[in-house]
């Protein structure tokens, strides 16, 4: 099993406020990983370095063995926490434009779950609820045949039967060459679909571990556990 | 296939707890063929890595076996589905008992109370 992510004592600061601090970590393909904190811990800023949005100031990241660039972003898929689109953009629209952007994207894979979500393709995004939005967002990223999938918070703001739809949709996907990579608050409805967790806190690496050792060896559910690490 | 889990044991022993019910139930029979890993993980929600520890356990348990390339199937063993409704009847039995002797009831009235409420809901 190769390793589809490896951070090498990244560090990212914005400004004097260190944001990722000396944090090293590794993922395996095939595995579901969940990245939880508390907010401001460095989540979103290390997801963003991973996907190459941001730089970091010190240190390596290769994602599917790649150092963060060009390539690397081809293989690697990113939900963002907020949508990108123009509200103005219709979804066929949008497809298009996945489509044109990356190789690995399947129109038809896209299309065909949309329909299978009653959105309508010539709807524009504007005029979508926020739970459609955040789907139509997330089969669109699920619809590229990538390495590396990035869900920054891909359930927040949403009711519970649409989140299951969102997990079953990140199941359904899966594929032991490729890694997914969740940041939640949602610890307790992702529990059961994550292999393994890592918390951080202050912008490092508190904790790395499966689901199934954390439930055996501490005798708590992740969220549990999480209450206790990060109690106010 | 009507999978719950709590967040309390790992998901894989849970699954397996569920599947030998199903087969100590008759839900699932000797000789049936089960879904792909794939295909039951999207069903019970759970990761597919999960599923397939779970499943690969209960094929060393000799509950499930592979075949080449047709897939999983309970195995053709009759006696299994005896041993397992025999062991979650002890499961019960234990829980039961110690309930009981917690709220400080004897034995015999344990038997009373079951003859009773047999009885009175005419199982």
């Amino acid at each position: 099993m190769e390793n589809i992510l490896e951070c090498r004592n990244i560090t990212k600061r914005y400004g004097s406020k260190v944001a990722i601090n000396n944090l090293s970590v590794t993922v395996g393909s095939g595995k579901i990983t969940g990245l939880l904190g508390p907010n401001g811990s460095g989540k979103t800023t290390l997801i963003k370095l991973i996907a190459g949005i941001l730089n970091a100031d010190e240190g390596e990241i290769f994602a599917g063995g790649n150092r963060i660039g060009i390539e690397s972003k081809k293989i690697v898929s990113y939900l963002p926490e907020r949508p990108y689109f123009t509200p103005g953009m219709k979804v066929s629209e949008t497809i298009k434009f996945f489509s044109d952007f990356y190789n690995d994207f399947s129109s038809d894979a896209a299309e065909s779950m949309l329909k299978s979500l009653d959105i309508n393709p010539d709807a524009r995004i504007r005029t979508l609820s926020k739970g459609n939005r955040e789907k139509v967002q997330l089969v669109l990223v699920m619809s590229r045949k990538a390495k590396l999938y990035l869900l920054d918070e891909p359930m927040g703001g949403v009711d519970p039967a649409a989140r299951d739809f969102i997990l079953k949709t990140i199941l359904k996907n899966y594929n032991e060459n490729a890694g997914v990579i969740i940041s939640t608050h949602l610890i307790s409805d992702v529990e059961k679909v994550l292999d393994d967790v890592i918390f951080i806190k202050n912008g490092q690496m508190m904790l790395h571990e499966s689901v199934d050792d954390i439930r055996s060896n501490k005798g708590k559910s992740v969220d549990s556990l999480f209450r206790e690490v990060f109690a106010c | 296939m009507d999978w719950k889990f709590n967040n309390d044991s790992p998901i894989y022993q849970q699954i397996m707890e569920q599947i030998k019910a199903m087969i100590a139930t008759g839900i699932l029979k000797a000789g049936d063929k089960l879904p792909s890993v794939r295909e039951l993980a999207v069903e019970a929600e759970v990761n597919p890595n999960t599923m397939q520890k779970a499943l690969s356990e209960l094929e060393r348990e000799g509950l499930l076996c592979s075949k080449r390339t047709s897939g999983r199937f309970v195995s053709d063993n009759p006696s299994n589905a005896n041993n397992l409704q025999e062991e979650m009847m002890m499961e019960c039995i234990k829980v039961f008992i110690e309930n009981m002797k917690k709220l400080g009831y004897s034995m015999e009235d344990c038997i009373k109370f079951i003859e009773k409420y047999w009885q009175d809901n005419s199982l």
